[in-house]
């Protein structure tokens, strides 16, 4: 509990304190710091909340029908087929994004080879694009939308579908009026676990974007560790904070369900 | 999606094999393939590792087939010293984690206490919270209380601080999960509350222990953004291979990587056999 509360604690100290790198800083109630550091942030923070919807949306989705497929017909192979979609986590996730920044670059073994074959231009690049971040978002975090969504499909008796089937609904309506309401603790848990973390996110924006998609991680990052502005970083990081806590509850207050598949999926 | 087929047994009443395509062929072909795209960078990664090219900077091409990478695997001194000390925070921080989440998992399981419910939900924040804010937060705490310069120390610290939710959290739910009236019964037979945690309470708990210490490893070996935070100029395996990726990775990282893997592989097989069948993944 201390590792957490003393650290954000004395991060909100730091937040207040002013002065300069060479002179040292000093804690003065300087409110002024957070207006300051949010001065301009404007396009990155509007730019990490559309990448991070837009890794929640795709992890879902790109999830969904295959944990559906090993949820309700993978029999006594489920917990292997669960695994053989989780194994490639088990690569440190720097190694994963390096690799896919190797596999996408320009004359890579990807697009080299199409552009050998003339079969796509040669000034063709996905390195340095939005897009290349967002795919990198997506192919890191969606073992946190799979296996909240699997747990939350798994725990759904088939009999209630064959229930919906002999009540007359149809294949659309079985699936809207009962496994939908069913799965949607798991969309839930979905949706805040990628969501959260792929905002403060900027490995991806660093590796496979570059200055041109870079998200408030970035800034944060750069702020802290290579400019040494400590009360900026420090502010614009409780700003995250405070906007992923108030997002969240929001969420949690209108969707609320009860947590069990959250912490099945952070623990897994 | 929203055509999906279900429970077997249906499909008899509708005419056509229209439905059972859908699960059949097309959910499990995608299945199969989705796995085969996530697994890809892995597959380049191994296959790189073996790639014979002239320098030692890794290339698109693929020059022929070596174990070369693998005989001087220990050639590059940097790169070898920052996957040793990965290695050795993790075992280090995953060890001191367990031991105090563990204690945190079992106070949240079973006791009602002053402060649990708080307890609770900055336990849920600590994992919830983007690691960024953490690792700020973290470097804050240490430029404001300049005991130890940033480097191993600090690097063991922040690691033992993410880890313990992680154990706190898996351990509780092994606690959550137990039968009470075991510990009951060891005290009807007049065994001392010490005897009986030893005896009775730890050994139906230690699934969830070793499982939460094996998270706890394979979590702090994977970790980046707060790592690079805290670290100051020291390395560990990721930030080495984030720093080597500005110029091309030699391809020994692709061998160490493909290690590692393997490793974590077998530890989560582990995790996974000790925790039963009774909780899926």
């Amino acid at each position: 509990m201390l590792f957490f509360l003393i650290p954000v604690v004395l991060m909100v100290y730091t937040s207040l304190e002013s002065g300069g790198v060479l002179t040292g800083y000093r804690f003065s109630w300087a409110w002024g710091t957070y207006a300051s550091a949010l001065s301009g942030k404007g396009v990155f923070m509007v730019r990490s909340l559309e990448f991070a919807l837009l890794t929640a949306l795709g992890t879902i989705v790109i999830a969904f029908p295959a944990v559906y497929w090993i949820a309700f017909y993978g029999g006594r192979w489920k917990s292997t087929l669960l695994f053989m979609i989780l194994l490639p986590y088990f690569v440190s996730f720097m190694i994963r994004t390096v690799m896919w920044k190797f596999i996408l670059a320009d004359n890579g073994p990807f697009l080299g080879t199409l552009k050998d074959a003339h079969l796509l231009p040669q000034q063709f690049r996905v390195l340095a694009t939005p897009f290349a971040v967002v795919f990198g978002l997506i192919y890191n975090y969606l073992p946190f939308a799979a296996l909240p969504l699997y747990v939350a499909l798994e725990r759904i008796d088939p009999a209630m579908i064959e229930a919906a089937k002999d009540l007359y609904a149809d294949r659309t309506r079985a699936f809207l009026k009962v496994v939908l309401p069913l799965a949607l603790p798991g969309l839930f848990a979905a949706t805040l676990l990628t969501f959260v973390p792929a905002t403060g996110d900027y490995v991806e924006a660093e590796v496979l974007g570059g200055t041109g998609s870079y998200m408030i991680g970035n800034i944060i990052q750069d702020e802290f560790l290579n400019r040494a502005r400590y009360p900026i970083a420090a502010a614009l990081s409780i700003v995250l904070m405070l906007g992923m806590v108030i997002l969240t509850s929001i969420y949690a207050r209108t969707l609320g369900t009860e947590d069990e598949t959250l912490t099945a999926g952070m623990t897994a | 999606m929203s055509a999906t087929a279900v429970a077997g047994g249906i499909t008899r009443t509708i005419p056509g094999g229209h439905r059972k395509r859908w699960t059949r062929f097309i959910l499990p072909a995608y299945t199969y393939l989705l796995m085969l795209f996530l697994v890809t960078p892995i597959l380049m990664m191994m296959l790189y590792g073996f790639n014979d090219i002239p320098g030692d900077r890794q290339s698109p091409r693929f020059f022929g087939f070596t174990l070369e990478w693998y005989r001087r695997l220990f050639e590059n001194t940097e790169l070898t010293a920052a996957v040793r000390l990965s290695v050795t925070v993790a075992i280090v921080a995953a060890a001191i984690a367990t031991v105090l989440g563990t204690l945190l998992g079992l106070a949240l399981g079973r006791y009602g206490f002053r402060g649990r419910a708080l307890l609770s939900f900055v336990i849920f924040m600590a994992i919830a919270v983007p690691e960024i804010v953490l690792g700020s937060s973290l470097l804050s705490m240490f430029v404001q209380v300049r005991v130890v310069p940033l480097g191993f120390v600090t690097i063991l610290l922040a690691h033992i601080g993410f880890d313990v939710p992680f154990v706190a959290v898996t351990v509780r739910a092994r606690v959550a999960g137990m039968d009470r009236s075991l510990e009951d019964a060891a005290k009807d037979l007049y065994a001392t509350p010490v005897v009986a945690f030893y005896r009775v309470t730890l050994p139906i708990i230690a699934p969830g222990i070793l499982a939460g210490f094996l998270l706890a490893f394979v979590l702090s070996l994977d970790d980046f953004v707060i790592t690079q935070f805290v670290s100051g100029q020291t390395s560990t395996f990721p930030l080495w291979v984030y720093g080597a990726s500005r110029i091309g990775i030699p391809p020994s990282v692709n061998v160490f990587g493909t290690l590692l893997f393997g490793l974590g592989v077998v530890l989560a097989l582990l995790g996974a056999f000790s925790q039963g069948r009774r909780r899926a993944g």
